[in-house]
């Protein structure tokens, strides 16, 4: 936790374990990233990327928990497990999460909408950006029309993931 | 409702120093990624040591839940027989009707060939078979097709090797790790096959769309030679892939381009065969002999390397 002012009421004076606080959210971005593990041979890019949207979900949902570094590793596991070069999914998520803090610093006006708005914009710039790695590291001519599916797919996700989201959070700062 | 509370840490030193610090390490982060990107754009397998820990840490369970999922990722295929089944029944009973004679007709074609390879004196030696494993999961949410096998360097799985089911040639072998391979499939963009019409030998080179279908360009100049339902096999220039294999059937022509399918379904073939490399099925002799470096350029093929 980056703010120490920002303390949750514990249930009855217990208070979470810290691995409870900071692992969850974690735990969950990389559990995200190896759903490619599943044994499904796709013909075509059609998974949405889970790690990439509850990286999001985890930032919009809760702005004090990560700094922007945190892309770097959760990046270099997703790359790891998603066949994509190494180091693309680094790039652009820390990237998008630098990005994510410049626009907050600028909205005054938030709510549910901004933040889907703001997911779409980074779930596009994430997907472009590795259809464009994956050109440009031996993949051939990759058309961006291939990936719109996913794109659409994921962005239509974003509030199903944010709700089981929620409810992941609620358990993690209730003891 | 209001934008969330600010990050900004107000007159706090120490606060600001580390919120300044959070970002220079993220961009530096960044920086380094980037990096890492541009030295796979010259060495694209260069970095597979590090895709080790998760594939390894990944196969017992994509193994057991390939185990449990075998039936149900046909079960669209199951649920499509359903429509149209009684006339689908009458023509297929006409079909088997028509392909026993068939049958009965390549029995006896074997049984001659057979006879006249005796004469011949050539023995059929195919050696090209290295092991079977299975598809256990796949790069889904990437542009790249890359499929993992369940078996890999200890198994004697090496990168290059191609890899085919009974329907047809599923890909070749990308990374290798212990006990896993990465696949590139057909359908990758940066896969790129030589193969040639199976009645007539048409030469022509099947690249992947990424999208589970192939581009078929001929090599001869001219028009278009293909027709949409050509049947396409490997035709062993190259070295990589044994001559014959089936790759795909013609579907549309566009022009100057054909678009085929695979023949073999990566998702739906039970286990895969990894072959040697069939330059060096072909060169290899004594296995006692020393092996020269040049013995790949003399192959009896006489195909120039690609």
């Amino acid at each position: 936790m980056i703010d120490s002012h920002f303390q949750h009421v514990p249930r009855l004076g217990r208070h979470p374990s810290r691995l409870r606080l900071t692992g969850t959210p974690v735990i969950t971005v990389m559990l995200g990233s190896i759903v490619t593990a599943l044994p499904v041979i796709a013909q075509s890019p059609v998974m949405p990327p889970f790690g990439l949207l509850l990286l999001l979900t985890w930032r919009l949902l809760r702005p004090e928990l990560w700094r922007a570094w945190i892309g770097l590793p959760l990046g270099l596991f997703d790359d790891m497990a998603s066949g994509q070069p190494i180091g693309s999914a680094m790039f652009l998520w820390t990237v998008t999460l630098i990005a994510i803090d410049a626009v907050e610093s600028r909205m005054v006006w938030r709510s549910y909408r901004q933040d889907w708005l703001i997911a779409t914009a980074a779930i596009i710039f994430c997907i472009a950006g590795g259809v464009f790695f994956a050109r440009i590291t031996g993949g051939g001519d990759v058309k961006l029309i291939l990936v719109a599916p996913q794109m659409l797919w994921t962005v239509l996700l974003f509030p199903f993931v944010v709700r089981q989201c929620a409810r992941i959070d609620r358990w993690r700062v209730m003891a | 409702m209001a934008r969330p509370p600010s990050r900004r840490p107000g007159h706090n030193r120490k606060a600001q120093y580390s919120l300044f610090a959070s970002y220079v390490v993220a961009m530096t982060g960044a920086a380094v990624g980037l990096l890492l990107v541009v030295v796979a754009i010259f060495d694209p397998t260069g970095f597979a040591a590090i895709r080790i820990a998760t594939a390894e840490m990944t196969r017992p369970a994509s193994v057991t839940l390939k185990n449990m999922v075998s039936g149900v990722s046909s079960i669209d295929e199951v649920l499509a027989s359903y429509w149209q089944a009684g006339s689908q029944n009458v023509a297929l009973r006409r079909q088997v009707e028509a392909d026993r004679n068939r049958i009965i007709e390549a029995k006896a074609v074997a049984q001659e060939n057979l006879r006249l390879k005796k004469l011949l004196k050539l023995v059929e030696d195919d050696g090209s078979q290295l092991l079977t494993a299975r598809l256990i999961a796949s790069s889904s949410s990437s542009t790249r097709r890359l499929a993992r096998l369940n078996a890999g360097r200890w198994q004697g799985v090496r990168p290059g090797m191609p890899v085919r089911a009974p329907e047809g040639l599923i890909g070749r072998i990308h990374i290798t790790t212990p006990n896993t391979a990465e696949v590139l499939l057909l359908t990758d963009t940066s896969n790129i096959v030589p193969v040639r019409r199976a009645n007539d030998s048409v030469p022509a080179i099947s690249t992947g769309l990424g999208d589970g279908t192939l581009e078929i360009r001929a090599l001869a100049a001219g028009r278009n030679p293909f027709k949409p339902g050509d049947l396409l096999v490997t035709s062993g220039i190259g070295g990589v892939y044994q001559p014959n294999i089936p790759v795909a059937v013609i579907v549309r022509i566009e022009g100057e381009i054909a678009y085929g399918v695979p023949l073999a379904n990566p998702s739906k073939v039970d286990a895969v065969v990894v072959e040697r490399s069939f330059e060096e099925t072909v060169t290899r002799t004594d296995p006692n002999a020393p092996v020269e470096p040049e013995a790949g350029t003399n192959a009896p093929s006489g195909a120039p390397p690609p």
